[in-house]
């Protein structure tokens, strides 16, 4: 998985390995891991994008998914 | 066609004469660079984070609705990624139609989608500390223009 924008600030990594069967239960595994990483996951803006899609709501997980967390962009 | 992401810095010149050479159905070219700002010496370097392979894409289904959409013969965005100092151009945006009005209008919608809905992440470093950036509510309503505006 991997972390973008102040996100990879807020847990100081940006990409780790993680096994998890869906995206509900990563979001809790990371939660529990790391309180401050789970709730700036949890904030306004944040998207999520499964194998470089966005998704929304819970998905299951293929081995080897990269899962991306998105923050409020902001380009140009 | 082109959308692409560089970390060196270039010529929005040179990019604009390759861009306009031998065209001789194109009315109109339509160019914006934008370039960062020092913010009176609060910010010494810009950081641009993209998640590459996505942003591409995500900027190129963009660019195809605009070309639909004010009928464009060609485009290109070429955004800076990594460090980028004050002065130097961030991103910059060409557009070719018949005439003006679709080469205008194109290269403003696409600036509004860049700066506030395509995945950059920006941190400015300044002798205070580094901060991210999040679009203004000003960026958020130049975007929305564009949803209002589907009856051309």
């Amino acid at each position: 998985m991997l972390l973008f924008g102040r996100l990879s600030d807020v847990a100081g990594w940006r990409e780790r390995q993680i096994d998890s069967p869906f995206l509900s239960a990563l979001r809790v595994r990371l939660a529990s891991d790391d309180p401050a990483l789970g709730e700036a996951l949890e904030g306004p803006g944040v998207q999520v994008a499964v194998d470089q899609m966005i998704v929304r709501g819970d998905t299951a997980l293929n081995a080897g998914a990269e899962v991306a967390f998105l923050p409020p962009m902001s380009g140009g | 066609m082109s959308v692409r992401l560089t970390f060196e810095p270039f010529d929005p010149g040179a990019l604009l004469a390759e861009f306009a050479r031998g065209r001789s159905e194109v009315g109109a070219v339509a160019t914006f660079t934008g370039i960062a700002r020092a913010e009176a010496g609060q910010t010494s370097i810009l950081e641009l984070e993209a998640y590459p392979g996505f942003t591409e894409r995500e900027i190129e289904k963009i660019a195809m609705q605009a070309k639909a959409r004010f009928g464009l013969i060609d485009l290109q965005v070429l955004h800076r990624i990594g460090q980028i100092a004050p002065g130097e151009p961030i991103v910059f945006v060409a557009t070719a139609a018949t005439h003006r009005r679709g080469a205008f209008e194109a290269c403003d919608f696409l600036m509004d989608y860049l700066k506030s809905r395509a995945p950059f992440w920006k941190k400015e470093h300044g002798p205070g500390g580094a901060r991210w950036i999040e679009p203004r509510a000003q960026d958020h309503a130049d975007v929305a223009r564009w949803d209002k505006e589907t009856s051309r």
